[in-house]
């Protein structure tokens, strides 16, 4: 039983939030901040490539005009960032990862993304596949900036935004799960934010 | 990279306010009783969370602002349309429970290695808390690691920890710029910080500094991207930005 606050009463959400959309613990912001552990890379579009690996090996690669070129929709979701923030309705375009995932052969059963930066996270399968996961490269009408993970970034908006990966080249392939950089200093595994799955342990 | 060891479960806990002061006009420092506090690394943060009478909750995280082995302190920024900060920095008083879990956070923290190689600090605002105890660290262990803190404040009364900065006999480093009004007679570093302050400021880059820049989400991604322009490693560049302090 959480002890009351003397003297806080809060500011209740306003009317026009559906509190039913907001995860526990979390606030609604109309803001986009800004999360990463170091400076924000700028790879050249003529370098960059998304990457499917598998057991060591390139098994798919698309160069930016590629990924441009295939199929993309408009995604709208409500992202939950672990820091306690919560947007909803942000605006995407994006390809699903099911497009990406379909043109190679697989055995898998959890993926590590990895990034420009060095940063990695990780995830089952099944939760970037089956219309839930996207390679996006726009937000809002506009190509995705650098700070928010442009070129391209991962958009998994049922879990903790920390699981979107930022500046993605690619995934990795993996038939036993491998916790990616967060995942390694101590935050949750999975990262459900209806479960409010934080931290190791949750 | 490697990742530290991971904790167990963080359960929330029961903490009373043991004592409160200003920093600044709208900045304060709250210190905890918490009674099976496990402790902190330098860097690391907590969330907090509210509850009121009817059962509305909130959460927030703040980074720790004492050493490691100190008693838990937080430095609380008030923000006019806050809804958390307000009630921190003008509500709470000695005696008052809240709950708190944590340590959270095993990237941006310092750990003290004497080994180490110089450490460049670069705070915007009260982007200069995880610093300070950081700060307090190095001078309780006694630590001879080079550190430089380039510290950017509004003004001269928005300067947090100024006392302390300014202390003498610790061989920290500490440059300021005030970016918006400086006091008469001020020879110290005007303006924001721009890619002529940290060329001057700066540990040169073959020296394997480690830099950590903790502020406002613009202030952090100018800092950085000139960090790496001066031949920093973008993996020796920590950052910390708020608009949710604390990683991711």
């Amino acid at each position: 039983m959480s002890p009351i606050s003397r003297g806080f009463h809060g500011r209740r959400r306003a009317s026009d939030v559906d509190a039913s959309r907001v995860p526990p613990g979390q606030y609604v912001t109309t803001d986009f901040p800004v999360l990463s552990a170091g400076p924000t890379p700028h790879t050249p579009l003529e370098n960059w490539t998304f990457s499917i690996k598998q057991g060591g090996q390139t098994a798919k690669s698309w160069s930016w005009q590629e990924i441009r070129d295939l199929p993309s929709e408009d995604v709208t979701a409500d992202i939950h960032c672990v820091t306690k923030w919560s947007k909803l309705d942000t605006r995407w375009r994006a390809v699903s990862l099911d497009t990406l995932l379909a043109q190679v052969e697989r055995e898998a059963r959890y993926v590590l993304a990895f990034c420009d930066g060095g940063y990695t996270t990780n995830l089952p399968l099944a939760d970037v596949t089956g219309g839930r996961a996207w390679l996006a490269y726009g937000y809002d009408g506009v190509p995705l900036q650098a700070e928010h993970g442009g070129p391209a970034r991962l958009l998994v908006p049922h879990l903790y935004f920390w699981k979107s990966a930022k500046w993605v080249r690619g995934l990795e392939l993996l038939t036993a799960d491998e916790p990616g950089f967060w995942e390694r200093y101590g935050y949750h595994n999975y990262g459900d934010p209806w479960r409010e799955q934080r931290y190791a342990g949750d | 990279m490697a990742g530290t060891a991971v904790r167990g479960r963080l359960t929330w806990q029961v903490a009373t306010v043991a004592s409160a002061w200003q920093e600044t006009a709208s900045v304060r420092t709250i210190e905890f009783d918490i009674p099976d506090w496990a402790g902190h690394q330098a860097g690391q943060h907590v969330d907090i969370r509210l509850t009121a009478d009817d059962g509305y909750v909130a959460e927030r995280s703040y980074s720790i602002a004492s050493a490691p082995g100190e008693p838990l302190q937080l430095t609380v920024e008030r923000l006019e349309d806050g809804e958390v900060s307000p009630y921190l920095t003008d509500e709470l008083r000695a005696g008052d429970e809240i709950e708190i879990r944590g340590p959270i956070g095993g990237y941006f923290v310092w750990d003290g290695d004497e080994a180490g190689p110089p450490l460049l600090l670069v705070a915007g605002g009260s982007g200069v808390v995880p610093f300070r105890s950081m700060l307090r660290h190095r001078a309780r262990i006694g630590s001879n690691v080079p550190v430089r803190l380039l510290y950017s404040a509004r003004s001269l009364p928005d300067v947090i920890y100024r006392t302390e900065l300014d202390m003498p006999g610790d061989s920290a480093e500490v440059v300021y710029t005030l970016t918006r009004q400086q006091p008469p007679g001020w020879i110290g570093h005007s303006g924001r910080v721009d890619a002529a302050l940290l060329a001057e400021v700066a540990w040169p880059g073959d020296h394997m500094p480690l830099a950590y820049v903790c502020g406002p989400t613009a202030f952090v991604e100018i800092v950085a991207g000139e960090l790496v322009s001066l031949g920093y490693p973008p993996d020796r560049v920590k950052t910390e930005r708020y608009g949710g302090v604390g990683a991711p």
